[in-house]
């Protein structure tokens, strides 16, 4: 049984359905990766998972609990961390205080989780006191996962993390993302860059049109000569 | 020079500076153009003046400070309260079914008429002077026996009270803003909505926390202005165009830029209406003396001259000085 799952959802944003049924989940410590072409329907099942989309159909489980009508806020009290695609970061903040943000629903004292956030990502602490709007995208990207883990989540919910960044840096935030998962911290991502990602994926999930096409550890879909064919260029 | 534009221009630039951070403040965290924001500065001077004139009756007052002074806490607790009574009864409505900037602004513009009348209702419109306590802590006679030079500097009381006052508000609104918790999460909300959401910051709270600041700062900018010149119902209507200029002209949202913005609007004012024929006397050699007064513009264009620097600023520099949203 998954840790997270998202079972059979059926959702979309106006009249017409995006997901058909789709399922997606994750357990602890593990790298579960969605992937698949454009308009498949990766990031709304993502937004779906997370609560920014009504479900019309099916459910979103978590430690078997049925939390499919909890806010967004709320899962994230519950143990939830999501790093959006876009405006993922307080721009006009420095990077110490959007970690602080980050960690808004905490009561007690998180210098500890900050300290951490600072091993993981030693460029931050140097730039601690520069306002995120001024940094490179890498650097934003890891403030903009900084911040969600400042909430010392169970499962951390990444959204295209890569995007826009370039491969030396897109293969550092993948290092650091197997290191956040070897700390327990369930991983589930959307991800363009296909390839990269499905190869450090511990269970692939490929999304076509909205339904699950191919569901697979990492390295098989890597190794299916179809998935091969339709979405890694043969 | 510096008896009619220098120490007027800090009395006014901070008056200003007081009024345009409420306005840039509703700006950022609740996204509208507060027209309403005069008539609130109006509302809370006149309550104010109200326990004012209730403690000089007792025969209560501050000695050399103006009894105003001792009465501004209680008119500071009734302007709060009135600001988070209009957020309930009007504002809250158009937040929950996520109506356009520009409806809460013509909303605004109705509390404000509202208001208007209300105040007029309870005061009535016409002039009143409400300064106790000393006048001048420099007079012009006393500067001349000071420093032997041939003009004077007086300075009111009510103009460094002004400065004062608004140089503690200021730091206290900045320490708010930047060093605790409550503050840095509406900066937060303020730069981005659905992530402050997302991070467990409650919105409600949020806008309380904002209403109460504009609150506050309303009361003491409207009292403060009354202290110095005096209180008219009428010119809290005229005050709105160089307060929301001074706040644009900073960069609106942002409350640095406020501050800069009012100093800049006040001394512009002052230096362009300014009557240049005193000094130019002074300057100039016997004879070629003006016989004008020297103005660049005549004291009835003054509110124009915010209008002005309004439209440069946003056709070089819509974001303003120090660039706040761009409008």
């Amino acid at each position: 049984m998954s840790f997270l799952i998202g079972k059979e959802m059926s959702a979309g944003y106006g009249g017409t359905d995006i997901l058909h049924s789709c399922t997606i989940g994750v357990e602890h410590g593990e790298i579960a990766v969605v992937v698949g072409p454009n308009g498949a329907g990766k990031s709304t099942a993502m937004k779906a998972v997370f609560g920014m989309l009504p479900l019309r159909e099916g459910s979103v489980l978590m430690s078997d609990r049925d939390i499919t009508h909890l806010k967004p806020q709320d899962r994230v009290r519950n143990g939830m961390g999501f790093v959006p695609q876009n405006n993922n970061v307080f721009t006009s903040l420095t990077v110490q205080e959007n970690l602080e943000m980050g960690a808004f629903i905490r009561r007690d004292d998180f210098s500890d989780t900050l300290t951490q956030v600072f091993d993981l990502f030693p460029v931050l602490k140097e730039k601690r006191s520069q306002a995120a709007g001024e940094l490179s995208g890498g650097q934003r990207q890891q403030v903009a996962v900084g911040r969600a883990l400042m909430t010392q989540p169970q499962v951390l919910m990444l959204d295209e993390p890569t995007a826009g960044v370039s491969p030396i840096v897109m293969d550092e935030l993948f290092d650091r993302i197997i290191e956040i998962a070897r700390s327990g911290i369930a991983i589930l991502m959307v991800e363009q860059n296909a390839k990269q990602a499905l190869s450090i994926a511990d269970k692939g999930y490929v999304l076509v049109q909205g339904s699950n096409r191919y569901t697979d550890t990492g390295s098989a879909l890597l190794a299916n000569p179809n998935v091969r064919k339709a979405f890694l260029g043969g | 020079m510096s008896n009619f534009a220098i120490v007027p221009g800090l009395a006014y630039g901070s008056q200003l500076a007081l009024g345009a951070l409420g306005v840039t403040l509703v700006y950022g965290v609740l996204r509208f153009s507060n027209f309403a924001h005069g008539e609130i500065m109006s509302f809370g001077a006149m309550v104010t003046i109200l326990v004012t004139w209730a403690l000089q009756a007792r025969g209560i007052n501050l000695g050399p400070l103006p009894t105003a002074l001792l009465a501004l806490p209680v008119g500071i607790a009734i302007t709060i309260g009135l600001c988070l009574v209009t957020d309930r009864l009007v504002y809250r409505y158009y937040r929950q079914t996520k109506t356009q900037p520009v409806t809460y602004l013509i909303v605004s513009v109705g509390v404000m008429f509202f208001l208007g009348g209300l105040i007029r209702f309870i005061i009535g419109p016409n002039d009143q002077v409400f300064n106790d306590g000393t006048r001048f802590i420099m007079k012009a006679s006393a500067f001349k026996e000071m420093t032997g030079l041939n003009q004077g500097l007086a300075i009111k009381a009510s103009q460094s009270i002004t400065v004062v006052t608004a140089v503690i508000i200021v730091c206290v609104l900045f320490w708010f803003l930047n060093k605790t918790r409550a503050g840095k999460s509406m900066r937060a909300y303020s730069d981005n909505e659905d992530l402050a959401l997302l991070s467990g910051i409650n919105p409600e709270r949020v806008v309380m926390i904002t209403w109460i600041i504009t609150g506050a700062l309303a009361c003491i900018a409207g009292t403060l202005y009354g202290l110095d010149k005096s209180y008219k119902p009428f010119t809290f209507l005229q005050l709105l165009l160089p307060i929301f200029a001074s706040a644009i002209v900073g960069g609106i949202g942002n409350p640095f830029g406020a501050i800069a913005g009012g100093f800049v609007i006040a001394f512009s004012e002052l230096f362009v209406t300014f009557a240049y024929k005193k000094v130019l006397a002074y300057l100039l050699p016997i004879g070629f003396a003006p016989d004008g007064l020297v103005q660049l513009l005549s004291t009835d264009y003054k509110f124009s001259v915010s209008f002005m620097i309004l439209v440069i600023v946003l056709l070089i520099k819509p974001t303003g000085l120090f660039s706040g949203r761009a409008l």
